[in-house]
C-alpha cells in the first residue's frame, strides 16, 4: 500500500491550517468573565431580594406562601402583627424573620410566582459562592433592599467593584 | 507564635480561611509563600468528578465561551494523582460517598474541594434517604457554589474565590494545621 505524500500528508495538513486561517479573523467567542460579564437574559433567576414599596414599607406580609411553594424547603418565614407604632408593611402582618438557605435553593422562582404582593424577586447576581456553610443562610437584613428599586438597579459584580 | 482561633467547625476545610490565622511576621519564608501560592493558585488542575447535571455546566466552563483555561484550570485530570482541586458536580448519593472519599484521599496534598451546585452542597431538593445532605459530610469543602446548576460564570467565580483563598494561605502554618485529625474524619463505612 503506497502512501501518497501529497494526498495523505500535505493536503490534510494544509486543509487543516486553512480552517485555522479562515477562523483567525472571526469574532472571539470567549467572554472575559471577571472583567466583563455576558449579557444575562431578562428573566434570569439568581439572588433573591425582598422589595419595598416606594413609601419604604416592606412588600412582604409574612404569609409564608413562598415557603409553602418552595420545593427544596429552604425558606423560613416567621411573621408577627403590625402595630400602629411599629409598622413594617401595609398589611396586617409582616415577617420578623425571613431566611433563605441559599445553598439548598434551586432558583426555580416558585417563591416569586407564589408571592401575592411581589415581595420576593430573583435578580441577576450570580456571584454567590462562598467559603463557609453558615454564610449561606441569607437573613432578612441581607435580602431586604436598602431603598425601593435597589433590586432593579443594574447589578455590578464584585470584581467590577474592585476595579473601580 | 501565630494565634489560632480555636473554634473548629467540623465541615470546614482543613486549609485555613483568611482570618483563621492571625497574621504573624515571618521574614524567612514570606517570599516562598507568595511564590508557592501563586504557582498553586494559577495552575489548579481539577479532577473530573461529574456526578449529575452540574457536570454539563462544568464542561461548558472549560469550553471556549467561558474558557477556564484563562485561569490555568483547563487540564481536567481523570486520575486523582494529578489533580489539585476536586469539583464535586452533582448530587452525591450515599453509595457514591465512599468512592468520593477514597478518590479525595488519593489526591496529593495540597488539595481543595469545590462543592458545585445545591445538591452537592446541601442535598438540594433531594432531602431523602439516598442522597448525602452535603458533600462536606464526607470531604472538607473549600468553596460552595449555589445554583441548580450554577452557570459557568458562577463556577468561574468560585474558582476565583478559591484562588483568592490559596493566595492568602501561609505555607509554613498549613503544616501545623493539617495533621491528619482522625476524629474529624468521617468513617465512610458508616455511609455504605
Amino acid at each position: 500500500m503506497s502512501v501518497s505524500l501529497w494526498k495523505h500528508v500535505a493536503k490534510p495538513i494544509l486543509s487543516g491550517f486553512g480552517i485555522t486561517a479562515r477562523r483567525l479573523g472571526a469574532k472571539k467567542v470567549t467572554v472575559q468573565y471577571p472583567e466583563e460579564r455576558r449579557e444575562q437574559f431578562p428573566r434570569t433567576r439568581w439572588r433573591h431580594f425582598l422589595t419595598r414599596y416606594d413609601s419604604g414599607l416592606e412588600k412582604c406580609i409574612g404569609c409564608s406562601l413562598c415557603a409553602g411553594a418552595c420545593p427544596a424547603r429552604c425558606i423560613n418565614v416567621v411573621s408577627a402583627e403590625n402595630t400602629d407604632s411599629e409598622r413594617y408593611s401595609p398589611g396586617e402582618r409582616y415577617a420578623t424573620r425571613y431566611e433563605i438557605n441559599m445553598i439548598r435553593c434551586i432558583f426555580c422562582g416558585y417563591c416569586q410566582d407564589a408571592c401575592p404582593t411581589g415581595a420576593i424577586v430573583l435578580r441577576k447576581n450570580f456571584e454567590l459562592a462562598d467559603y463557609k456553610r453558615e454564610d449561606f443562610i441569607y437573613t432578612k437584613e441581607m435580602l431586604l433592599e436598602s431603598f425601593p428599586g435597589e433590586a432593579d438597579a443594574p447589578w455590578v459584580g464584585k470584581y467590577e467593584v474592585a476595579k473601580k | 507564635m501565630p494565634k489560632r482561633i480555636e473554634t473548629v467547625v467540623l465541615h470546614d476545610s482543613s486549609t485555613p480561611v483568611l482570618g483563621d490565622i492571625q497574621k504573624a511576621g515571618n521574614v524567612v519564608v514570606t517570599s516562598i509563600d507568595t511564590l508557592l501560592n501563586q504557582a498553586r493558585a494559577n495552575s489548579l488542575w481539577p479532577l473530573t468528578f461529574g456526578l449529575a447535571c452540574c457536570a454539563i455546566e462544568m464542561m461548558a466552563t472549560v469550553a471556549s465561551r467561558f474558557d477556564l483555561a484563562r485561569f490555568g484550570s483547563e487540564a481536567f485530570r481523570a486520575t486523582p494523582r494529578q489533580a489539585d482541586v476536586m469539583i464535586i458536580a452533582g448530587r452525591l448519593s450515599k453509595k457514591m460517598a465512599p468512592v468520593l472519599r477514597q478518590i479525595y484521599d488519593q489526591m496529593p496534598e495540597p488539595k481543595w474541594v469545590i462543592s458545585m451546585g445545591a445538591c452537592a452542597s446541601s442535598g438540594g431538593v433531594y432531602n431523602n434517604y439516598a442522597i448525602v445532605q452535603g458533600a462536606d459530610q464526607v470531604v472538607p469543602v473549600d468553596v460552595y457554589v449555589p445554583g441548580c446548576p450554577p452557570s459557568p460564570d458562577a463556577l468561574i467565580y468560585a474558582v476565583l474565590k478559591l484562588q483568592d483563598k490559596i493566595k492568602k494561605t501561609k505555607f509554613n502554618k498549613i503544616i501545623e494545621i493539617t495533621p491528619r485529625n482522625v476524629a474529624n474524619e468521617m468513617p465512610v463505612e458508616v455511609l455504605a
